[in-house]
């Protein structure tokens, strides 16, 4: 039976997080794309809504379980208030849901109950790789069998909180799939290199990563399901990064509609002529479009449906496309204040031209 | 709670609908566009048995009151919705056929939308007896396209008789000649009662088959949706009786009340997104086509690989389904907010936007995609190209419906953005 309402706990969890988008991370999030850093506890605050830790069960060290659709509602909110900041909140799940899609109990065990029940921690994950046809099923990053654990090679690029970063999950191919292991920080081998310079979301730092022959003991790896978890961590990555565009694109058409009602061009309001009402009438429908498409991808993954993957990569797909044109026409709708650094839409274009690249920054 | 599993009703409708498509529409497809003006005979008695049997295809929910004692049934109400799979599944077969299906179509919607309980039983009754029966809805003038406010028909009460005088033309009539000329239908016709009062004096009435006055005048040749009549009705002195105009007494007799268009414009919201869906069911018709085609090719779509690494062809099917599932949701949405009677003036008309446009650049890539195959009329890739323009045009243009959600959006009367 269709029903487009979240539900009542949805429902709050979605103003909580809307609150926090609005008052934290949107009012700082100029100064921290200048500064290139988002203040600690902005960060701890939007952690403190728990958006992670409902997504585990109490065995877990959470309080809830996990759900796509509400991963998605509440990452759509943070995204609004701000791309690099969201993503920054969210990063500890890049570590800790793949353990849980593809970990063992003993991994489990090990790292849930402590991430969900401490502050922020740096976890992270290293999934890109820096050559334009970087595709995560086909890694160039390796893993090799050796004396009872395991040997990667490789280099990893855009890899959040890197640089301080207290453990995290590096993909790479062994026996021909994607398969996740647990790198410990100071590992040997590892070499971090100075922090990037990015389009956009600089204010989540970023580093890449080089592996040289790092040996990893056998229980690092994560072979939960015989190693074969990525599918669905991908899925996830996918309908994040989905929902993170839609945020995005929605902050962009909100802040386009308020601005043309304001300015007068030639005696009416901006928003009174066709060009520009039409512009934003798209915008409106391409957001609300794709929106669906990615609620229903992400209660496809929740129903366990057959083309639930397909959903997934075909929601992204329309997501990368659905940023870039809201974004790119909320600049053009301020003309030129639009360009000036001191409105959010040039950001938000910036960012939004990421969304296809970034892909596997984020995770529900 | 999110869910986006289709009401079991309507999931265990959809092969049977397939199959109809498939078997009554596909294989005579061709030969009713070219036979233009050809009645479907066969489709039409056919679909008429087999919706008096189901009770399918009705527009409005069925409001069925629960007897004496009786518990009120607790399953939501789902008629748009329903109404939205049979449209789609009907247009994948043949979207000209489809509007050909026997029924009151949007004539009765505006009866449903706009009239009194009375009006309703009057009119709406022949839809259900043995013989096929069509409605159509008349808005269209010469000189009154998408400013409907413009159109000049005129109603006039003749005191003494108690009867309204009706004069004008009125051109672009979907199946008004099935309505008129072809069964005993009816055609609901909007004219003013006052000229000069623009769109407060617009009110809307019923004429019925066999009216004196009242004469098709002309049968368009179409781009596409040939099977479907298009016509021209000519008003002279056409009489009918005051009970004939949609609303309550009291309300259209007021002179400058606004019901009358408003009236049309919540007729609007619940057929809008049918519309939509008629075209989508047109361009998945489309993409399914090229797909099997490229099937047979040995090209298979690589979902999940990154774009640049994915081919041209492939790049184009995916953006395609992403466009058609992405309009068809909206179509969801919007119908599921009727059926919830939730005001849904914006999403009705982003329905419509979205698939105007995606049907046309499905359709129009489907035939690109397949070179000189797609060209050639051994298959219907060409006729649906021709047959998904329309989506873009009737029940409100593109421009048109950009302008309402715009205005929805921007808290705009129609005085701030024309
Ligand atoms: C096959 C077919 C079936 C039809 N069936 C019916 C029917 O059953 N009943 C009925 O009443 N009508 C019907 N119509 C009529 C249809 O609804 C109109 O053709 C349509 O509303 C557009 O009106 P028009 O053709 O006069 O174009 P115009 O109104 O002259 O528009 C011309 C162009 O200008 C644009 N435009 C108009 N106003 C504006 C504006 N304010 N801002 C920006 N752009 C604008 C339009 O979008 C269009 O692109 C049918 C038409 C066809 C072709």
């Amino acid at each position: 039976m269709y029903s487009f309402e979240p539900s009542d706990e949805q429902k709050m969890l979605i103003d909580a997080v809307r609150r926090y988008a609005q008052s934290d991370l949107r009012s700082k999030a100029h100064e921290a794309e200048e500064e290139c850093q988002l203040p600690a506890s902005l960060i701890e605050k939007g952690w403190e809504l728990g958006i992670l830790q409902a997504s585990f069960p109490e065995e877990c060290g959470g309080f809830g379980e996990h759900s796509a659709v509400t991963g998605v509602l509440a990452v759509e909110e943070m995204a609004w208030g701000d791309m690099a900041g969201a993503l920054a909140v969210m990063s500890p799940g890049l570590f800790a849901l793949p353990i849980m899609l593809a970990g063992n109990n003993e991994q489990k065990e090990r790292y849930l109950p402590d991430i969900c029940q401490s502050e922020w921690q740096p976890y992270t994950a290293a999934l890109i790789e820096p050559h334009f046809d970087f595709d995560p099923n086909e890694l160039r990053t390796t893993a090799t069998a050796k004396d009872g654990g395991y040997l990667l090679s490789g280099t990893k690029t855009y890899v959040p909180y890197a640089g301080n970063n207290e453990c995290m999950i590096v993909y790479a191919t062994l026996d021909g799939s994607t398969q996740g292991f647990i790198l410990p920080k100071d590992t040997p081998g590892v070499v971090i290199s100075e922090r990037q310079k990015l389009l956009g979301i600089n204010a989540l730092p970023l580093y890449q990563v080089d592996l040289q022959d790092v040996f990893l003991p056998a229980g690092n790896h994560l072979n939960g399901r015989d190693g074969q978890g990525f599918a669905s961590i991908l899925d996830a990555m996918r309908v994040a990064m989905a929902a993170i565009a839609v945020g995005l694109s929605r902050a962009a058409l909100e802040y386009a509609i308020d601005y043309a009602k304001d300015r007068e061009v030639f005696g009416v309001k901006v928003a009174q002529k066709q060009a520009i009402a039409f512009m934003i009438a798209e915008m409106a429908t391409e957001v609300e479009a794709i929106r669906l498409l990615t609620w229903e991808a992400a209660w496809m993954l929740d129903n366990g449906k057959e083309d639930a993957s397909v959903s997934a990569y075909l929601a992204l797909t329309g997501a990368t496309d659905m940023a870039m044109m809201v974004t790119d026409r909320a600049v053009q709708v301020l003309g030129g204040h639009g360009y000036i650094r001191e409105h959010p839409v040039e950001l938000w274009m910036r960012n939004g031209r990421g969304i296809a690249m970034l892909n596997g920054l984020a995770m529900v | 709670m999110i869910d986006f599993e289709a009401p079991k009703p309507i999931a265990q409708q959809s092969f049977a609908l397939t199959t109809v498509a498939e078997n009554m529409m596909r294989p005579v497809s061709r030969y009713f566009d070219e036979q233009e003006h050809e009645i479907p005979w066969d489709y039409i008695n056919f679909m008429h048995m087999a919706m008096r049997a189901t009770g399918a295809g009705s527009l409005a929910p069925r409001k069925r009151k629960p007897k004496e004692g009786e518990e009120k049934k607790k399953y939501p109400p789902i008629g748009y919705q329903s109404l939205a799979f049979l449209l789609e599944t009907l247009s994948w077969g043949d979207v000209g056929l489809y509007l050909c299906t026997p029924g009151g179509g949007v004539g009765a919607a505006a009866i449903e939308a706009t009239g009194t309980p009375e009006q309703k039983q009057k009119f709406l009754a022949r839809f259900a007896t043995d013989k096929p029966t069509f409605g159509a809805m008349a808005m269209t003038e010469s000189q009154a396209g998408s400013d409907t406010s413009a159109i000049r028909t005129t109603a006039i009460l003749d005191e003494e008789t108690d009867e309204w005088v009706l004069n004008g033309e009125k051109i672009f009539v979907t199946g008004g000649h099935k309505s008129l000329v072809d069964s005993d239908g009816l055609v609901v016709i909007w004219a003013t009662i006052d000229p000069e009062a623009g769109r407060a004096g617009m009110r809307s009435f019923v004429i019925e088959a066999g009216t004196p006055g009242c004469q098709v005048t002309k049968l368009e040749h179409k781009m596409g949706i040939r099977a479907s009549d298009t016509v021209s009705l000519v008003m002279q002195d056409c009489r009918v009786p005051f009970e004939n105009i949609l609303g309550s007494p009291e309300v259209v007799r007021r002179p400058r009340s606004k019901t009358g268009f408003k009236g049309a414009m919540q007729t609007f919201d619940a057929t809008r997104p049918l519309v939509a869906a008629t075209g989508i069911g047109v361009a998945r018709a489309s993409l399914d086509l090229v797909k099997e085609m490229l099937a047979q090719q040995g090209v298979s779509i690589r979902y999940g690989l990154p774009r640049q690494k994915l081919t041209n062809i492939e790049r184009e099917v995916i953006d395609m389904e992403v466009m058609l599932r992405s309009a068809w949701l909206l179509v969801i949405k919007a119908v599921w907010m009727a059926d919830n009677k939730l005001p849904n003036t914006r999403e009705a008309s982003m329905s419509k936007v979205r698939a105007g446009d995606v049907v046309n650049r499905i359709t129009q890539k489907a035939l690109e995609l397949m070179g000189p195959i797609g060209y050639n009329r051994d298959h219907l890739l060409e006729k649906w190209f021709r047959d998904a323009k329309i989506t873009d045009i009737y029940e409100g243009t593109g421009q048109i419906n950009r302008l309402i959600v715009a205005r929805n959006i921007l808290g705009f009367h129609g005085r701030d953005l024309r």
